[in-house]
């Protein structure tokens, strides 16, 4: 191995004098346009990819402010920004009130934007692009022109679906879901301006995923082999794969829906559909079930999209705070593959409730007991490297210790749904909703949070403020808790999700001689529900604040590596100019070789030269007593 | 700043950046089609008995497709080898070759595709059903070229029937009760085959767009850099590759079954 090491010519840049004070002769001011908005460098389109995520899930999260409004006071105008919506969305909020329809199409632009315009980029795409060149001592991605085209995808796949909720008719209603034949039925356009989108994102997530894959293939620097890639680089590269086999069958379902919609075939209308009680003017033939399959051979494989990078860069903060290497880096890395490799064969665990047999529901059961080894693998990898370390509290630490237990709690919780059985009861309940909100928002946002205040250094050269980041984590754990934990119980009670009227038409209180009626209690954590949201809101803007304010007024960084850290994108200056490294770097040791024995400091870089033979040794081994 | 490996292959994986990415990339396309393959599989298998229709195309049509196909794969290779051995000139003859062969392939098929379009199965008051080519129509009358059915069913099979009668039928509007071309909404057979083929046209367009610029502006570049030049065409090549196979699965999948 050393051999090969030692025959790779070095990268670019042979100039070893040149400290990084000298960059200036060569790096040019590109300006506005060429600098920020058609940059194909990696840091720029990372930015670009975290700052465009992060304003898409603040719009979801607003559409969820008002869908929890709509929940607890269905109905009733909505406070403040009532007129607005009657002004902005006409006949679809008349009266400043959010009518079913609206309902529907916030519920299903909630979910979209948040998964694929929200978590995704900023996980994959946004933390991908800034630390992976970085980590693995590239100069840049592989195919930087690529990287480019695709962040304008991306960019352009949320403006239609944006522009999708001022047609007439309004945004898709068919949930994020898109489950046929009620997608093509629906009376709006909205349903082919959000496949149309959809196609959009999935062409930008598929160039990121080649782009991806062929940078840590390639151009990982000498001597960094595949056992000594921090785990966030692991984590991304499987990630990559998903996207890049998971995601292609559902262009293809959005293609054969936008026939569908736009061509009027029937690949998934069936024989003798009847709109509004009329014979509908199709050929059938077609089947609703083809677009579940398709649509969840990628939506399975999608949350591991969604939780994978965030695993990533709670290995990398606890390694980093702990000073102690990743207890178990080989199972983490194993087990991350085979949950890459499961993650394919486990979808039809959504669909117990569509009638597709005993026999294939109970291999999928199997499949989703088994995948659910390797997480725990790497869980408890994560918990065990807690064990024994000195550790320090920082917010980035404070949001990854946050992610364990929420992320454990969304885990386990998705036992019972994961076996036929306990899901045809709970399918469709609010306590699936309770359920992946633990995995993605206290579980994958938490880590992104995390990401954030831990990369924001390398990003700026300036901290982020510590106090108002303890003081975002503490809102936040409280507020998401009081918001997701109550909706265990109304899901247990029966109560179902995707009601827009919050319910009231199965409550005791509307029908008091139903059997299983929901009780007054359950109807009332509507109400709770809907200010722990806004009280969740309000947590966020510390954030916000400290984010921007920090850019230009936070505490300056005392060097390259403020965190201490031993991974490369620590051994860069700061901000890393266009190329990253100041020499080109040469690994020599592992990712996270904290405290070790026989070293000055506690922490020894993967680019550190072995220490010279001539040093002497001050302290000879002690002699055994 | 310099990106390794662009145009050498790194040493460990014997592969150029560009290769890799092609390679990655087709296997998410092999990802799509897979998709509309098995959606094929799965609306031909719930296709009640007798209503998946066969031998609606034109075999004879789909076999010189085919050739023309396999023909374009090999200049595209030997395009490649020109390259590969300094003779610019031969690599200008193959690839003219090929960018001629895909025009001709796309002519095909919209030949095909303009058959469909003009085939009516027109259904009328009195329980028959009219099937044939359009001739003319205006406000009273049909003209098509084509036979009367009994049953919607005689349509479906059309293997062993052999010589279909084209005769010129007239008939008037206000016998018909529904009229409808042979285009994708009038079977889920023709809307997999015309989303499969179209993609697939697609690519076939896409692919001489890049090869038609690496014949034309961009081969300047082998005189500056022959060595980057031939990764190109060897890397548009494989892409090209790719859609030759795609469709040598789907001639047999919707022209002989």
């Amino acid at each position: 191995m050393s051999e090969l090491v030692h025959n790779f010519p070095p990268h670019g840049e042979p100039d070893r004098d040149h400290g990084h004070g000298h960059h200036e002769h060569e790096h040019h001011d590109p300006g506005f346009w060429r600098g920020c908005i058609f940059s194909s460098d990696h840091k720029i389109i990372g930015i670009q990819y975290g700052l465009t995520a992060l304003g898409f899930m603040l719009f979801g999260f607003f559409l969820m402010l008002l869908m929890r409004w709509q929940i607890a006071h269905p109905g009733q105008a909505v406070p403040f920004l009532g007129p607005l919506l009657e002004k902005v969305l006409g006949q679809m909020a008349a009266g400043g009130a959010i009518s079913p329809d609206l309902y529907n199409s916030f519920g299903a632009m909630h979910g979209t934007i948040m998964v694929f315009l929200g978590v995704v980029p900023l996980a994959f795409a946004a933390f991908g692009n800034y630390v992976v060149p970085l980590m693995i001592g590239a100069p840049d991605m592989a195919f930087p022109r690529i990287n480019m085209a695709s962040y304008h995808a991306f960019f352009f796949g949320g403006v239609v679906m944006l522009v999708s909720f001022f047609i007439p008719g309004g945004a898709a209603q068919a949930g994020w879901t898109s489950y046929s034949p009620l997608a093509t039925t629906i009376p709006t356009n909205g349903q082919a301006f959000w496949l149309i989108g959809m196609v959009l994102l999935i062409t930008s997530s598929l160039l990121g995923a080649v782009n991806f894959i062929a940078t840590i293939i390639q151009l990982r620097a000498p001597g960094m082999t595949w056992m000594r890639l921090p785990f966030f680089v692991w984590a991304q590269f499987v990630t990559a794969f998903i996207l890049l086999l998971a995601f292609p069958p559902l262009e293809a379902a959005g293609v054969m829906q936008l026939m569908d919609n736009l061509a009027h075939t029937s690949f998934f209308l069936p024989t003798g559909l009847a709109i509004g009680g009329h014979l509908a003017n199709i050929s059938g033939g077609g089947s609703p079930l083809l677009w579940q399959h398709l649509f969840w051979f990628l939506g399975h494989p999608e949350v591991y999209v969604l939780i994978l990078p965030a695993m990533g860069i709670v290995a990398e903060v606890i390694a980093n705070n702990t000073r102690k290497p990743l207890w178990g880096y080989k199972s983490l890395v194993n087990s991350v593959l085979f949950v890459g490799f499961l993650s394919f064969i486990v979808w039809a665990h959504h669909m117990y409730l569509t009638g597709m047999g005993q026999k294939i529901a109970t291999f999928f059961q199997a499949t989703t007991m088994i995948i659910s080894i390797p997480s725990v693998i790497i869980l408890t990898c994560l918990f065990l490297s807690l064990w024994g370390g000195s550790i320090r509290i920082n917010t980035p630490m404070l949001f990854v210790l946050g992610f364990l237990p929420m992320f454990g709690i969304g885990g386990l919780t998705g036992l019972p749904l994961g076996l036929a059985a306990s899901d045809l009861y709970l399918h469709d309940t609010y306590y699936i909703i309770a359920h992946f909100h633990y995995v993605v928002a206290p579980g994958t946002i938490f880590a992104l949070f995390a990401g954030v205040y831990f990369w924001f250094p390398k990003m700026t050269g300036r901290m982020m403020n510590e106090f108002w980041g303890r003081v975002h984590f503490w809102g936040s754990l409280v507020f998401m808790n009081l918001v997701f934990m109550p909706m265990f119980a109304q899901g247990i009670k029966g109560m179902l999700r995707r009601m827009s009227d919050g319910a009231v038409n199965y409550s005791a209180a509307r029908v008091p001689n139903a059997i299983d009626a929901l009780p007054g209690t359950v109807m009332e954590l509507n109400t709770w529900i809907l200010w722990a949201a806004v009280a969740l809101g309000l947590a966020q803007i510390p954030f916000i604040v400290n984010l921007f304010w920090s850019i230009g007024h936070g505490e300056k960084v005392k060097n390259d590596n403020p965190w201490d850290a031993t991974t490369l994108d620590w051994q860069t200056p700061t901000p890393p100019p266009h190329g990253n490294f100041a020499h080109a770097p040469h690994i020599v040791r592992g990712p996270y070789e904290y405290s070790q024995p026989g070293h000055d400091t506690d922490f020894t870089p993967q680019n550190e030269p072995d220490a010279p033979a001539i040093a002497p040794k001050v302290s000879p081994v002690p002699a055994a007593p | 700043m310099e990106i390794p490996y662009t145009i050498q292959a790194r040493p460990d994986t014997g592969l150029y950046n560009a290769k890799l990415g092609i390679w990655l990339f087709l296997a998410s396309e092999v990802m799509l089609f897979g998709g509309l393959f098995s959606a094929y599989v799965l609306l031909r298998v719930g296709a009640p008995d007798g209503y998946w229709p066969h031998g609606w195309l034109n075999v004879t049509l789909g076999t010189v497709n085919t050739l023309i196909l396999a023909l374009s794969a090999i200049t595209t290779l030997l395009a490649w080898v020109a390259c590969k051995t300094g003779q610019f000139g031969r690599f200008k003859i193959f690839h003219a070759c090929t960018l001629a062969l895909a025009l001709s392939f796309l002519c095909v098929k919209m030949y095909e595709y303009h058959d469909k379009w003009i085939h009516y199965e027109i259904q009328l008051t009195d329980g028959r059903i009219a099937d044939g080519h359009l001739v003319s129509q205006n406000a009273q009358e049909v003209v098509i070229e084509g036979r009367y059915v009994s049953d919607e069913k005689d349509l479906y099979d059309l293997r062993a029937q052999k010589n279909i009668p084209r005769d010129e039928i007239k008939i008037e509007r206000s016998l018909i009760k529904r009229m409808e071309n042979y285009g994708p909404w009038h079977h889920t057979y023709l809307a997999i085959y015309f989303t499969l083929t179209g993609l697939h046209a697609l690519h076939i367009f896409a692919g001489s767009l890049v090869i038609g610029y690496l014949w034309g502006p961009g081969s300047r570049m082998y005189r500056k850099n022959p060595e980057q030049f031939t990764n190109r065409v060897e890397v548009s090549g494989l892409f090209w590759h790719f859609v030759d196979l795609v469709w040598i699965f789907l001639f047999p999948v919707l022209y002989l079954t």
